[in-house]
C-alpha cells in the first residue's frame, strides 16, 4: 500500500523505456515530507529521466508514482502547480533581466498581484541579486544563475522542489552557498529532491538513493549506507610513493582493490586486520617509510564504487550468456 | 488564463525588440527587400541592347533601324562592320539582338520586291527572346505597311485601303501592362510568408534548444496559453509588416489600390493565421533551429513556385494544378492581386477566403494537437 499521507513522493516499480533501451528499470522508493533526498548516480544512470517522470513532463512506460498526493499519469497538471523544478541546464531567459525573469515566472504561476512584490524581493534577497536586478541574466556568473533559477522555481512556494544537478559547473563557494539555501528550504518544511554526482553533497542529504544503469542499487541514510552496505573493510595507507605501492598491494591475497585517495591509498580488503599486517610487511620489505595504516569508516565514494563494481561483476557473466 | 497569456506576451515582445538584429529583421529587411525586389522583379522588356549590321547603308535601311530605336524597345549600341563581330557580340552578351540588313535592301524595296531583314536574338532566356521577336515583328510590319501605303499613294493618289482589321486592344486592371503592378503585390505575399513562418517556428524551437521549454513545461501553463503566447506576437508583427510593405507598394511603386483595404487586412489575417499554424507545426517536428530553418525552406520554395507568383498555374501539368489547391499562397495571391488591381471584394473572392479560413483552422488545430506538454 502506498503511503501518501506522510510521503511527498512515492514511486513503485517505475519504468521508462526508449525503444529497446531501459532508462529506468522498475524503481521503487519513497521520500518523506520535509526530507532532503539525494539521488546519486553517474551520468546516464537515469536520474534526470526519473525526475522528469515525477515532474509530469515525461510519460512513464510502467509503474506507479504519486507526487504531492497526485498521480503522475492522470494529475500531472496538479503536480506542476505544487512543485518547483530546476533542470540540469540553466533554463531561464538569458536575454531578459533578472527582474523580468522573476516577473515572468510569477505571472506564469499566477501569483496574486498583492504578493508579487514581496515574493520578488524575497527571491532577490535570497539569491543575493538585489543590486543586479536590472542586469541581463546572460551576464550573471554561474552561481548567481543557479540561485536565480532556484528562486524562479520556488516563487509559488511549492511543498516539493526537484533539483536536477543544481550545482554542476559551479565553484565550491557558490556550491556551499547553494546548499545553505537547500537547508533553508528544508527548514521551512519543503521536501527537496536533488540529484548530484558530487559525493560531498551526497553527505548533506537526509537520505540517498543510488541509481546505476537505471536500477536503484542502494537506498538509505548516508551513515547507514556506509556502515551496512560495505562487506569489506577499508584501510587508509599513508606511505612513501603510494603510486608505485598501489600495484604491489593489489597483488596481495585478500586485497580486492587499491586506489589513490588524497595523498595516500584506500585499500579494500575482505579482512582488514589481516591485510593491514601484510601491507605493513610488504612496505617494510620494499623500504618505503610508513606513516599510517589504519582501518577507516568508508566514504560514500568507497561504498558506491564497491556497489557499482559488484553490479558490473554480477552483470558480466549475464551479458556473455546473452551474447 | 489571461494573466499567463499577458506575461507570455510581455516576455515575447521584450525578447523580440531587445535584440537589435531582430528589429532589423522585422522592420528594415522587409522594406529593403520590397524596394529592391520591387524594382528588380519585372518581366517588362525595354531598352534591348541592339547591334546593327547594315550592309546596305541606304536611306531605307537607316529608316528601318531608326524605327526600331524610336520604339523605345531597342537601343542601338553598336554598328557592326565585320560579320564575325555578330557572333562575338552575342557570345559576350554585349547585345541581346542584332539587326542584319543585306546589301540591296533598298534596291529590292524600291523595285517592289520583298526585302529581307534578319533579326538575331540571344535565345538563352527564351521568354525575353520571344518578347523581343514579337516587338521586331510589329515594327517590321508597321514599316512594311507604311511602305506599301506610300507605293499605292504614289501610283493611285490618296486612297483608302479597304477591308482591313484594326486591332483595338485594351488591358483592363493594368492598363499599361506593367509587370510591376502584377509582381509587387506578389512580393508582398512572399515577404509576409517568410517572416511569419520563420519567426514562429524559430521562436518555439529556440526555447526547446536552450532548455527554457522544459522549464515552462513544468509550470501549470496550458498548451493553449503557450501557443497563443507564441502566435499572437507574430500575428501582430505580421500585420505590421503587411502595413509597411503595402505602404511601399502603394506610395513608392504607385501600384493602384482599387479595392477595400479592410478586405485586404481580413485576408491577410486569415493568411497570417495559416502561416503561424504552419510555423508551429514545423516547430513540433524540429528539435533544433537548423532543422526548423530547413523544414521552413522545404515548405516555402515549392509553395512559392507553385503559387502562381511567377509561373501561371494554368501552364502547369494537371496533377500539379491539383496540388496548388492546397497551397495557401495561391489563394492569398489571388486575393491580394484582385484587391489591388481589380478592386473586387468578398462578393467575388469569397471562395478564396473560405479556402484560406479552412486552411488556417486545419493548420492551427493540427499543431495544437501535436503540441504536448511532455518531452
Amino acid at each position: 500500500m502506498m503511503n501518501t499521507a506522510t510521503n511527498a513522493v512515492v514511486v513503485e516499480n517505475l519504468e521508462k523505456r526508449f525503444g529497446g533501451f531501459v532508462a529506468v528499470n522498475r524503481v521503487s522508493f519513497e521520500v518523506a515530507k520535509g526530507e532532503i533526498f539525494g539521488f546519486l548516480g553517474p551520468n546516464g544512470a537515469g536520474k534526470s529521466t526519473t525526475i522528469r517522470m515525477l515532474c509530469g513532463i515525461l510519460a512513464p512506460t510502467a509503474g506507479r508514482g504519486v507526487v504531492a498526493g497526485y498521480d503522475i499519469y492522470t494529475q500531472s497538471e496538479k503536480i506542476k502547480a505544487n512543485i518547483g523544478y530546476m533542470s540540469q541546464k540553466f533554463s531561464l531567459y538569458q536575454d531578459l533581466t533578472v527582474e523580468e525573469n522573476i516577473n515572468f515566472y510569477s505571472g506564469i504561476y499566477c501569483i496574486p498581484a498583492e504578493l508579487k512584490e514581496e515574493r520578488k524581493n524575497w527571491v532577490l534577497e535570497m539569491a543575493g541579486l538585489r543590486e543586479h536586478r536590472r542586469r541581463p541574466t546572460a551576464l550573471l556568473s554561474g552561481g548567481w544563475k543557479q540561485r536565480l533559477a532556484l528562486g524562479c522555481a520556488i516563487l509559488h512556494q511549492p511543498p516539493i522542489v526537484f533539483l536536477d544537478e543544481p550545482t554542476s559547473g559551479v565553484d565550491p563557494i557558490s556550491r556551499r552557498a547553494f546548499w545553505d539555501l537547500i537547508y533553508d528550504l528544508s527548514g521551512r518544511g519543503v521536501t527537496v529532491f536533488v540529484t548530484t554526482h558530487y559525493m560531498d553533497e551526497a553527505e548533506y542529504c537526509d537520505r540517498l538513493g543510488l541509481i546505476y544503469r537505471g536500477e536503484l542499487v542502494a537506498l538509505g541514510e548516508p551513515e547507514r549506507l556506509k556502515r551496512d552496505l560495505m562487506a569489506e573493510d577499508v584501510l587508509e595507507v599513508l606511505c612513501e610513493h603510494p603510486e608505485t605501492a598501489m600495484g604491489e598491494i593489489e597483488q596481495l591475497p585478500g586485497v580486492k582493490e587499491a586506489a589513490l585517495f588524497g595523498r595516500g591509498l584506500h585499500v579494500v580488503a575482505t579482512d582488514g586486520e589481516a591485510a593491514a599486517g601484510e601491507i605493513g610487511e610488504l612496505l617494510a620489505r620494499s623500504g618505503r617509510r610508513i606513516e599510517r595504516i589504519e582501518k577507516i569508516v568508508p566514504s560514500l565514494e568507497d561504498v558506491f564504487v564497491s556497489l557499482i563494481e559488484a553490479r558490473d561483476r554480477a552483470e558480466q557473466p549475464q551479458a556473455e550468456v546473452k551474447r | 488564463m489571461l494573466e499567463r497569456l499577458r506575461n507570455m506576451l510581455i516576455k515575447e515582445f521584450i525578447q523580440v525588440f531587445r535584440d537589435p538584429r531582430m528589429r532589423m529583421v522585422i522592420f528594415v529587411i522587409p522594406c529593403f527587400q520590397m524596394l529592391v525586389i520591387g524594382y528588380a522583379v519585372s518581366t517588362d522588356v525595354k531598352h534591348v541592347r541592339t547591334a546593327v549590321y547594315d550592309l546596305d547603308e541606304s536611306r531605307q535601311s537607316r529608316d528601318l533601324v531608326a524605327a526600331f530605336s524610336r520604339s523605345g524597345y531597342f537601343d542601338v549600341v553598336e554598328h557592326i562592320a565585320d560579320e564575325r563581330r555578330i557572333r562575338e557580340i552575342l557570345d559576350r552578351g554585349e547585345a541581346t539582338a542584332v539587326l542584319r540588313l543585306q546589301h540591296g535592301f533598298a534596291g529590292d524595296l524600291l523595285a517592289g520586291r520583298t526585302a529581307e531583314l534578319q533579326v538575331l536574338v540571344d535565345g538563352t532566356d527564351s521568354n525575353t527572346a520571344n518578347i523581343v521577336l514579337g516587338y521586331a515583328v510589329k515594327i517590321a510590319q508597321a514599316y512594311s505597311e507604311k511602305m506599301l501605303v506610300r507605293r499605292f499613294e504614289r501610283r493611285l493618289g490618296a486612297i483608302r485601303i479597304p477591308g482591313r482589321i484594326e486591332l483595338e486592344s485594351r488591358a483592363w486592371f493594368n492598363e499599361n501592362l506593367e509587370s510591376r503592378n502584377f509582381y509587387v503585390p506578389g512580393v508582398l505575399v512572399i515577404i509576409v510568408t517568410l517572416m511569419t513562418l520563420l519567426l514562429t517556428s524559430m521562436s518555439v524551437v529556440r526555447e526547446k534548444e536552450i532548455g527554457t521549454m522544459e522549464q515552462i513545461m513544468v509550470t501549470p501553463i496550458t498548451p493553449v496559453e503557450f501557443i497563443l503566447g507564441k502566435t499572437v506576437p507574430f500575428a501582430i508583427i505580421g500585420y505590421a509588416v503587411v502595413f509597411l510593405v503595402t505602404s511601399i507598394a502603394v506610395f513608392w511603386f504607385e501600384v493602384p489600390m482599387r479595392g477595400n483595404f479592410g478586405t485586404l487586412l481580413f485576408g491577410a489575417g486569415l493568411y497570417i493565421l495559416t502561416m503561424l499554424g504552419a510555423g508551429l507545426f514545423i516547430s513540433t517536428i524540429s528539435g533544433t533551429q537548423q532543422q526548423a530553418m530547413i523544414s521552413t525552406f522545404f515548405f516555402f520554395f515549392p509553395a512559392m513556385l507553385l503559387s502562381g507568383f511567377a509561373f501561371p498555374i494554368a501552364n502547369m501539368p494537371e496533377p500539379v494544378q491539383w496540388l496548388t489547391l492546397v497551397n495557401p499562397l495561391r489563394y492569398f495571391l489571388i486575393i491580394i492581386r484582385a484587391i489591388f488591381l481589380k478592386g473586387v471584394g468578398l462578393e467575388i473572392l469569397w471562395p478564396n477566403f473560405l479556402a484560406l479560413g479552412l486552411m488556417a483552422a486545419t493548420m492551427l488545430t493540427l499543431s495544437v494537437r501535436r503540441f504536448h506538454k511532455t518531452l
